[in-house]
């Protein structure tokens, strides 16, 4: 049986991956794409933590985690739907209004 | 009948609300009616009280109670009348020649614009003049003498227009207050000795409880407000520049009834005069002096009705020293035939005033004899009553205080009969330049004409009396000093004794011809030698200068009194002022505290406290701002170093086991 800790580990390096994404890209899709696998990382260690521990706590989180992503992504997307009707484009750098 | 005196002062006191209040809206005509009507009704109601006084049974008159006017504690004054023999006598001169007046200031005042206002004031004088006449006790008396007081000052600045007129009104109440302030004293001293002001208690108690010296001093104190209502001297200086006021005032105000109030005050309170001699001294003397010194003043004056002014001066001279040797009736006596004779003069003077134009020049006059017939009539029966000519009313009267002043001083009867002289020559001196000789001024005498029977009517009936008033008072049948013995009684008695023998006849033989070498030496000088007048001035001209200016007493005044009272004023005024003194005290540091509040404290460090505040947040977010870059990615940077940051803190203090 594979240990946890390689589970945790693949858990940490998605959730680097999914940060270094959101911090470098500029295309809020991909952004939006990245906090989607920030989440999924999250989802790793509650379920693996779930396992060792043999308690059903962190499965129900990761319900909890995947309906709250789902309906993330419906406002997320809207929102960017909506910004590239004025803006033709959905970069976040050129989205810069709200500043001094 | 006594019962009804209260209506004597209800009359005018009605008339006055009504003239006061309605009186500009119901035409001149029914002015007139209203207190004409009022004063005259006042004195049916007096002359009721009068007969029912003289033929009934009630010997000491009554004091009629009308209501409780203080009451404070122990201490009452009530509103009450004393109706006797003098306040009723007082009355019917009041009411009588008042009424006389009213009716010539229909014609005098025709042509006045404040014509309500007039007779209004004449009403209110009429009505504080029977308070003060009519009064029961030393309260309501005072109330009476400041209310004429203060009609006097109203109607000789009734043509305040004239600075002269409202300077005259002034004058005569500052010169009087000086009196009253004596008088007031007066009073409250009978109040802290006998704890009453009724006259009834206070004579009574009096011979008990007063010891000489202190009723010198209440009395003297009392008559200095008499000198100063009566202008005697020193204080008669206001009464000549009284004139200023309407004629029909000066004759009723400032002849025939207010100045006598004075008189009128020494009679009904000769009880307390008979307790100290050195005041009877002093009245006497006084009015001695008075007597003489205005009339010689008088000789010389030009304006007529100065010239009536300072004969009314040194008539109530004669009033004093007949109060003053202790022979009231005569006094009231001689106040009576004075009150007819003098507001008739007046009541001329104002009726050729009236024909020539508002002229008052004697020198300008002459010849009017003819012109005006009526008024020269009058004139000359007013003038030979106040001259003394044999068997008219002045004569009597004033023969009959020269004869008890002669039992009392051959000194004061010496100055009376020189006096008696002097009188005699000014009256007919006006006479002889108002009526007589040529005319001086072609211009007046074209355009003189006779007053109109309302103002004419008023003279004939005032002439009557006049000559005829000295039937009441005939030497040995004197009707008036025994209708007022009741009020006089013990003291009339003791100088009845005294009144006999061929002295009498023979000082009465001297007063008659006295008066009537007056009258041909003013018939001399100014008729038969017109020049000799002005001969005498040149020749004797620091005399005359003095007289003429009537012995620099007003400069003296001013000199003494006026001069450094204004500079005293204006002292106070620029140092002592209590408003300067209160801005040096109080105003000046708060107003140093204020602007140090305000503008250090204020506006230096509450509000560099605000500002400060204010501009280093300000200057602070100029800095701050700069975070907010509005790159996703920077906020992204943020939120993952908190985190870090945090987590790093829980891990390492071991928050995490």
């Amino acid at each position: 049986m594979i240990p946890s800790s390689y589970y945790l580990a693949l858990s940490a390096i998605i959730f680097v991956i999914a940060v270094v994404g959101v911090l470098v890209r500029r295309n809020a899709i991909v952004i939006l794409m990245c906090i989607e696998m920030m989440m999924g990382a999250a989802g790793l260690a509650f379920v693996t933590f779930s396992r060792y521990l043999n308690s059903l706590d962190g499965q129900v989180v990761v319900f909890l985690v995947m309906a709250v992503a789902a309906a993330e992504v419906a406002v997320g997307l809207g929102i960017i739907v909506s910004i590239f009707r004025h803006k033709e484009t959905t970069d976040v750098d050129e989205i810069n209004l709200l500043k001094w | 009948m006594l019962d009804f005196a209260w209506l004597i002062l209800l009359f005018p006191l009605l008339g006055m609300v009504i003239n006061g209040f309605i009186g500009n809206r119901i035409g001149k005509k029914r002015v007139s009616r209203v207190a004409c009507a009022a004063v005259g009704l006042s004195f049916l109601v007096a002359v009721g009280v009068f007969f029912s006084l003289l033929l009934g049974s009630e010997e000491h008159g009554r004091t009629v109670s009308l209501f409780s006017w203080i009451t404070v504690g122990d201490f009452q004054i009530e509103a009450a009348l004393l109706v006797d023999q003098l306040s009723t006598l007082m009355s019917l001169v009041v009411t009588g020649v008042g009424f006389l007046i009213h009716v010539y200031s229909i014609g005098y005042m025709a042509e006045d614009e404040r014509y309500a206002r007039f007779f209004t004031l004449l009403n209110l004088f009429i009505f504080s003049m029977l308070t003060l006449v009519l009064a029961d006790n030393f309260l309501l008396l005072y109330a009476g003498w400041e209310l004429v007081g203060l009609c006097s000052y109203m109607l000789i600045g009734f043509w305040f227009e004239r600075p002269a007129a409202a300077d005259a009104g002034k004058k005569a109440f500052l010169v009087t207050r000086i009196g009253d302030f004596g008088f007031a004293l007066g009073v409250m001293l009978i109040f802290a000795t006998f704890g009453t002001l009724s006259y009834g208690q206070v004579f009574e108690q009096a011979p008990h409880t007063l010891t000489t010296s202190l009723a010198t001093v209440v009395t003297l104190l009392l008559f200095m407000g008499a000198a100063g209502k009566s202008a005697q001297i020193p204080l008669y200086v206001w009464l000549p520049d009284a004139m200023e006021g309407p004629t029909p005032v000066s004759a009723l105000i400032h002849a025939a009834t207010m100045v006598t109030a004075g008189v009128y005050m020494v009679a009904r309170t000769h009880v307390l005069f008979e307790l100290a001699p050195l005041s009877m001294t002093v009245v006497a003397v006084i009015g001695a002096a008075t007597a003489f010194f205005a009339a010689t003043i008088a000789l010389v004056q030009n304006d007529i009705k100065r010239v009536l002014a300072y004969s009314t001066i040194s008539q109530l001279g004669y009033m004093f020293l007949a109060v003053g040797v202790g022979t009231y009736a005569s006094g009231i006596f001689h106040l009576t035939t004075h009150a007819f004779f003098k507001a008739l003069l007046f009541l001329g003077a104002g009726s050729v005033m009236h024909g020539l134009a508002g002229e008052l020049d004697l020198r300008k006059m002459g010849g009017l004899k003819d012109k005006m017939r009526i008024t020269y009539r009058t004139f000359l029966a007013g003038a030979a009553a106040l001259a003394g000519v044999p068997l008219l009313s002045g004569f009597f009267s004033k023969d009959e205080i020269l004869w008890h002043a002669f039992n009392r001083s051959v000194i004061l009867w010496l100055i009376g009969i020189v006096t008696a002289l002097l009188t005699s020559f000014y009256a007919f001196r006006a006479v002889f330049l108002t009526f007589w000789g040529q005319p001086r001024e072609r211009e007046l005498f074209e355009h003189a004409h006779e007053s109109p029977p309302i103002m004419t009517r008023p003279l004939v009936v005032l002439a009557v009396l006049a000559v005829a008033g000295g039937l009441i008072g005939l030497p040995h049948l004197s009707a008036i000093e025994g209708f007022l013995e009741p009020v006089f009684a013990s003291h009339e008695t003791v100088h009845a004794t005294e009144a006999s023998g061929i002295l009498e006849w023979v000082l009465m033989a001297v007063s008659a011809v006295v008066a009537i070498v007056g009258i041909v030496l003013a018939q001399y000088m100014y008729l038969v030698a017109p020049g000799l007048p002005d001969r005498l001035s040149k020749r004797y001209a620091p005399l005359y200068k003095l007289l003429f200016n009537k012995y620099y007493v007003d400069e003296l005044y001013g000199f003494l009194f006026v001069r450094p009272f204004q500079r005293l004023a204006h002292f106070l005024d620029s140092v002592v002022d209590p408003v300067k003194l209160h801005d040096a005290l109080f105003i000046r540091p708060f107003r140093g505290l204020t602007s140090f509040l305000d503008l250090v404290l204020d506006l230096q460090v509450i509000d560099g406290i605000v500002n400060g505040v204010g501009s280093f947040f300000a200057k602070s977010s100029q800095v701050l701002r700069r975070v907010q870059t509005g790159y996703v990615r920077n906020y992204a940077l943020s939120i993952l170093v908190g985190a870090v940051l945090i987590i790093t803190y829980l891990v390492l203090s071991g928050g995490l086991r």
